[in-house]
């Protein structure tokens, strides 16, 4: 049994050279899946009967929330990788993790908000999916707040990967909790285990969308990832002959 | 860890027949619960001060709350639950940053570490001290303000209950944010930003408690998941400190 | 499958609820445009700052060779 390529994700350094021939086609099928996907939801999707046009704001909402969710659970297990085999590159992941999962969540919050004015008349409404998604922005800038706190690096890691665990176990406490406490929202559109609620016609576009973000998702992590690397790996050799290789010819 | 980190350091002195014996006596030498227990509700109850500044604080931003929102009965008597809950709720996170801190300047904090049995108790002693002088305190203080609030006479007992359970709760989830943010020079903020979203089901349960109750219906079903969350938190929220506190050991 | 509106006009008012539609649409664009950006620059800046690096102890480096040259060739004349 091999575990190598167990071993060797763990160098940053394997990760940064391997991924540099996965970005373009990361970004590329994202951008594509996504723009087709806008371009169908926005006009060839046909209209909702109850909510008129406004109900394209799906498009956006649904795999932002999706995301906003998974990004958790991404940043959450890889902070534990980190922890448990104490590996370098999983924890730059968890840290690069952190902002674009807040981000995603402000964009869940964001449409869902706009989404809400001419469907419930209202910005905001304090039901339960909006209040567990606001709790949840609120649980990625503690983390992020948190790793940034320490002076020492590895200390800040650590720190913010107990913390994100900790939220894994309450995220669906919370949840449930807040679900419990209020529901004003319309049932999930999209289930697993049942037959979904939405026309084919509108439903082909949401899974664009939502495989475009998740596409979306993988690219910008390794972007961000990459970066992070470059910063915390600057003393090293390979390093250093990258960024000397690429250096231009001076007179 | 502790335990064999204490062997090695024995066996190097002693002749190595003996040392097995030595570990055990120290084994031995290690404080039980009950001595841990009683000496952190000693030192609790020398510094007064951390006794009396919460319930201050408590009580007084209360009396502000009318000054604030006008002193209608009605409108007082419909938010005193949420009121006195989320006052609770601060007074035990504005405790809570010394939780760690006057052990981990000193030193002790590291020798406890050391100690060859698992950091689980001492910081489960620690909690229990901080709730018995925090939490049960103040909902000892909570007929009266629900008195000054306007409270409904049915409101009373479940107002109780639900804050002595629920305190316990918030003290042992509190004890993860003060153990992350102890090697840090001034957690204030931090601890409460990193908290707060975590301490949102208890709040939902402890209100709807009161809330029920104030209906005219059985508070039963709050109080029973109340108890729950309290059982799950004691039995992770401590392991969750102590795997914090070796991480800010290490800063 | 057929486009939705009859001009551009009515595709951009989607019915009076074009401003919701379009509002949420650019703030996603901008969201994610930042998100893929800000790590280019970023990398570009540490590139940048890296190189520089590099090259002033290189610089140093130079300096010091040619430095215990001229000192051996001092010595050597004496």
């Amino acid at each position: 049994m091999s575990w190598q390529w167990f071993h060797r994700l763990g160098s940053p350094r394997w990760f940064y050279q391997k991924s540099s021939a996965w970005l373009p086609w990361l970004g590329g099928a994202a951008l594509s899946l996504l723009s087709v996907g806008v371009v169908w939801g926005l006009g060839f999707a046909p209209e909702d009967f109850k909510q008129g046009n406004s109900y394209r704001i799906i498009y956006i909402h649904v795999p932002a929330a999706f995301l906003a969710l998974a990004g958790y659970y991404i940043m959450a297990i890889s902070g534990a990788i980190g922890l448990i085999w104490k590996m370098k590159l999983s924890f730059v992941v968890m840290r690069a993790a952190a902002p674009i999962g807040a981000a995603l969540t402000f964009i869940a919050l964001f449409t869902g908000a706009v989404w809400g004015k001419p469907t419930w008349g209202t910005y905001w409404v304090w039901d339960a999916r909006i209040t567990s998604m606001l709790i949840l922005f609120f649980l990625y800038l503690g983390v992020m707040a948190l790793s940034g706190a320490f002076s020492r690096e590895q200390s800040g890691d650590k720190a913010s990967a107990l913390l994100a665990l900790v939220g894994t176990v309450n995220i669906p406490i919370i949840y449930k909790s807040v679900d419990w406490w209020f529901t004003l929202h319309q049932p999930a559109t999209l289930k697993l285990t049942e037959a979904s609620t939405i026309d084919p016609s509108m439903f082909y576009p949401l899974i664009t969308m939502i495989a475009g973000f998740y596409l979306f998702y993988a690219w910008v992590l390794t972007l961000h990832t990459r970066t992070m690397i470059l910063q915390r790996e600057g003393r090293t050799q390979w390093v250093r002959e990258l960024v000397g290789a690429s250096a231009p010819a001076k007179a | 860890m502790g335990s064999e980190a204490v062997e090695v350091s024995l066996s190097k002195k002693a002749q190595p027949g003996k040392a097995r014996g030595v570990a055990l006596a120290a084994y031995a030498r290690v404080p039980g619960f009950y001595t841990l227990f009683r000496t952190e509700l000693v030192l609790a109850a020398r510094r007064r001060s951390d006794i009396v500044n919460p319930l201050l604080f408590f009580v007084t931003v209360l009396a502000m709350m009318p000054l604030g929102i006008g002193p209608e009965p009605e409108m007082l008597s419909r938010m005193a639950p949420g009121l006195i809950w989320v006052m609770a709720l601060l007074a035990t996170l504005l405790s809570q940053e010394s939780l760690f801190r006057g052990d981990y300047e000193d030193g002790s904090l590291e020798q406890l570490a050391l100690q060859p049995q698992p950091l689980y108790f001492p910081v489960l002693a620690k909690v229990l001290v901080h709730w018995l002088v925090t939490g049960v305190p103040l909902a000892l203080l909570s007929p009266l303000l629900g008195m000054m609030l306007n409270l409904g006479a049915e409101g009373y007992w479940p107002l109780f209950v639900s804050l002595v359970l629920g305190t316990a709760s918030l003290s042992l989830i509190g004890a993860v944010g003060a153990a992350l943010t102890v090697a840090l020079r001034r957690p204030g903020l931090l601890l409460a930003l990193i908290i707060m979203p975590l301490y949102v089901p208890v709040l939902i349960f402890g209100t709807g408690t009161v809330q029920a109750a104030l209906d005219g219906y059985s508070f039963g079903p709050q109080l029973a998941v109340l108890g729950a969350i309290l059982a799950v938190a004691a039995a992770l929220a401590p392991l969750a400190s102590a795997g914090a506190i070796r991480i800010s050991l290490e800063n | 499958m057929q486009f939705q509106f009859d001009s551009l006009a009515s595709f951009f008012a989607m019915d009076g609820h074009g401003p919701y539609v379009w509002a949420s649409y650019g703030m996603v664009v901008l969201v994610l445009v930042v998100l893929a950006v800000t790590p280019v620059f970023r990398q570009r800046k540490l590139r940048r700052e890296l190189q520089q690096q590099l090259r002033q102890e290189e610089a140093r480096r130079r300096a010091a060779t040619t430095r215990a040259a001229s000192q051996r060739a001092a010595e050597v004349v004496e």
